[in-house]
């Protein structure tokens, strides 16, 4: 397949595994940020191919993993009121909140759909102007465009009965949590391509600069993590610190211009909860007050239900890449993918369920 | 329109109007309560299956084909001579006639071209908004020869993994014509009848330990039964599955992974090394096996694991799945 089997090619790989091996010298330890692309390390095996000096780990880029549970516990809450549809990305529906989940509302009867675009629920909106039609919103910059662009479309449209329940987090804010943290390991970051992809990668010069750590801009195939870790290790390795794009064929310096635009017509930032970590400085976007007719959060006027995470599970240290999966005595007995403890055993793209679904063996 | 009717009469007349005509046979035409038939040669087998596919019609098949060819797949992994099949419908209040009517064609066609007899059925009428327009229980009969042992419990370490051909085409088929998932996609199910490839197969070795087709869950769920069944490990090679151009694309942008996806025309065979080669090439010659290929060896390391090689030589674990794939968020 064009685009995508070049950068699985195994000579290609195997290639820039060996440069990564001769270019390393010392203990580096390196974090993914992106779900995604912790994703394909553990999908393709790529750390049996590094150096043992290099660690790699995983961030809190799995947009499942750190949607608050009070904010899962409220789709819940909307998808069980009769006359609603609640649409949702897929991942979304086994996510534990603090007494169930979407897919027990749909087992009990509740309106739950997955879908791949928001814009898919605008649809439904129009299809069913007698039910209220809520999108559960959430992500990282990747999925805001498409989420702001429904809400913008709803809005155009005058479409009363559509609505987002949203919890949107922004990555430089978690990036500067984890350098500014008394116990941060992590020395050099893969950034998340698609964010940046999105928002260019201004934002985090001012991060390498501040904390003099390198970032490097990487893709989601086997070789584009590789040429990112190959990047950072060179740059580590030379005393350097600097912002590199090792994903240039997406990503620029600006980003995509038409999508910020449509973003920062449509959300605004404000100091966000994430799930697992805590209450971060401006590091979410919710809707402006302009689209507040569109806000689920107040169409449905739902009250703060200070829900509270299983004790056992260490989602939260797993997230901030202080701690491993396999770290955690719940991992593989008491937290599996069909009854999870956190959210990070759920996800595609939690590092927990990457563990557990390809790594048992090691 | 069907309306809704407990009694009698709405049956008599969905038969005589619908069934009938469609799956008209000596043994079904007495119309009696249970069906009276010739006792076939060795031992019989027996599987029941349920379809819910929706959406009904999709490319390359619909509920009534599929019924069939589930039905009589069931059969020939155990190496069974398909011969007869019950039909049971349980139908929503308001499904087309015509549609229904559709459907038992298509059955029927499926059927004659196995050379199996639809012999007795039921139909059940459920109120509207309990159904999803029709579901098909199935009872299937066959003739296994004596003396073949055909059981997941049968793989051993050092045997071949045998995979029929393109994987996924089913499950994409289906996905691409569901709706809210717009894709545009050429992608036909596979579903088709692998009673023929299995007699080719049995002609051609008699060394076959376990066979199994790959339906819900993909061959990754086949794979994990067999490894836990016969207390074994499996280990596959990623380069060696074929996947089409088409599928491969379809589970890049949906976040699937191919291994996961139903298939409904393939199978997997569990075969002593030996006759590895024979076997594959006998499947070659037989049109629903000309991609066979070997995809790994049962090995007795990890018992109960599957376990890929990639590309690059690293390995991963090949789980089954908690539910369904779930579409990931980007």
């Amino acid at each position: 397949m064009r685009f995508i089997s070049e950068y699985r090619d195994p000579v290609l790989v195997k290639t820039l595994a060996e440069r990564i091996r001769r270019a390393t010298t010392r203990k580096w330890v390196l974090m993914e940020v992106c779900g995604g692309q912790t994703h394909t390390l553990m999908r393709y095996g790529l750390d049996e191919l590094l150096p043992p000096q290099l660690e790699l780990v995983h961030g809190p880029g799995c947009p499942v993993c750190v949607t608050p549970l009070e904010t899962v516990d409220k789709a819940i809450r909307i998808a069980s009121q009769p006359g609603v549809i609640l649409v949702s990305y897929g991942d979304m529906l086994r996510v534990p909140g603090s007494n169930s989940d979407l897919f027990h509302v749909k087992a009990a009867g509740g309106d739950v759909r997955i879908a791949y675009s928001p814009m898919e629920a605008v649809k439904l909106a129009r299809r069913h102007p007698d039910r209220q039609v809520v999108f559960f919103g959430i992500g990282f910059e990747t999925t805001a465009p498409a989420n702001a662009m429904a809400v913008w479309q709803a809005r155009k449209e005058g479409l009363r009965n559509f609505s987002m329940l949203t919890s949107h987090v922004l990555v430089p804010p978690a990036m500067r949590a984890i350098l500014g943290s008394p116990w941060n390991r992590v020395q050099g970051f893969i950034a998340p391509g698609h964010v940046i992809t999105v928002m260019g990668y201004a934002a985090y010069e001012d991060l390498a600069r501040e904390f003099h750590v390198p970032i490097v801009v990487g893709g989601f195939e086997p070789a584009d993590l590789l040429a990112a870790i190959l990047a950072l290790v060179e740059q580590l390795e030379a005393g350097r610190a600097e912002v590199q794009n090792a994903y240039s064929r997406s990503v620029t310096r600006e980003g995509n211009l038409a999508a910020k635009a449509l973003i920062e017509e449509v959300f605004e930032v404000f100091d966000k909860k994430w799930r697992g970590i805590g209450l971060l400085p401006q590091s979410g976007w919710r809707l402006r007050p302009e689209f507040a007719a569109w806000d689920a959060e107040r169409v449905f006027r739902l009250e703060e239900s200070g829900a509270e995470e299983p004790a056992e599970c260490i989602a939260a240290l797993v997230l901030q890449g202080q701690r491993k999966p396999s770290d955690c005595t719940a991992f593989g007995v008491r937290c599996t993918p069909s009854s999870p403890l956190g959210a990070p055993m759920v996800s595609n793209e939690g590092a927990c369920a990457a563990y557990y679904q390809y790594r048992r063996h090691v | 329109m069907l309306g809704h009717g407990s009694g009698g009469k709405l049956s008599a007349a969905l038969m005589r109007e619908v069934f009938l005509p469609a799956f008209g046979n000596p043994v079904l035409n007495l119309l009696n309560d249970q069906a009276v038939v010739e006792r076939p040669p060795g031992r019989l087998a027996i599987t029941t299956d349920s379809f819910v596919v929706k959406p009904l019609f999709f490319p390359g098949g619909d509920i009534g084909s599929l019924a069939i060819h589930g039905t009589v797949n069931d059969l020939a992994v155990g190496g069974a001579r398909p011969l007869y099949i019950s039909a049971a419908f349980i139908l929503e209040e308001g499904f087309e006639i015509a549609a229904l009517r559709r459907i038992a064609d298509s059955m029927a066609a499926a059927a004659r071209a196995c050379g199996v007899l639809i012999v007795t059925g039921d139909t059940k009428v459920v109120d509207r908004g309990k159904g999803d327009g029709v579901f098909i229980n199935t009872t299937g009969i066959g003739a296994a020869p004596e003396g073949l042992e055909l059981s997941a419990g049968g793989a051993r370490p050092g045997d071949k993994v045998v995979l029929s051909g393109y994987i996924g085409d089913h499950g994409i088929a289906i996905l691409s014509s569901r709706e809210g998932l717009e894709f545009e996609s050429r992608v036909e199910s596979d579903s088709a009848p692998l009673h023929t490839l299995v007699e080719t197969m049995l002609a051609a070795t008699g060394r076959i330990r376990v066979m199994r087709d790959p339906t819900r869950g993909g061959v990754s769920s086949a794979l994990n039964e067999i490894a836990a069944q016969s207390q074994v490990g499996m280990e596959i090679e990623e380069s060696a599955i074929p996947v089409r151009p088409a599928v491969r694309g379809a589970c890049e942008m949906l976040g699937l992974d191919p291994l996961y996806v139903a298939n409904e025309g393939k199978l997997i065979a569990i075969v002593a090394p030996e006759d590895a080669e024979k076997l594959v090439a006998a499947m070659r010659s037989h049109p629903l096996g000309q991609e066979a290929r070997i995809i790994g060896t049962v090995t007795s390391a990890h018992p109960g694991m599957v376990v890929e090689r990639t590309a690059y030589g690293t390995t991963r674990v090949v789980d089954m799945l908690a539910g369904d794939q779930l579409p990931r968020i980007c």
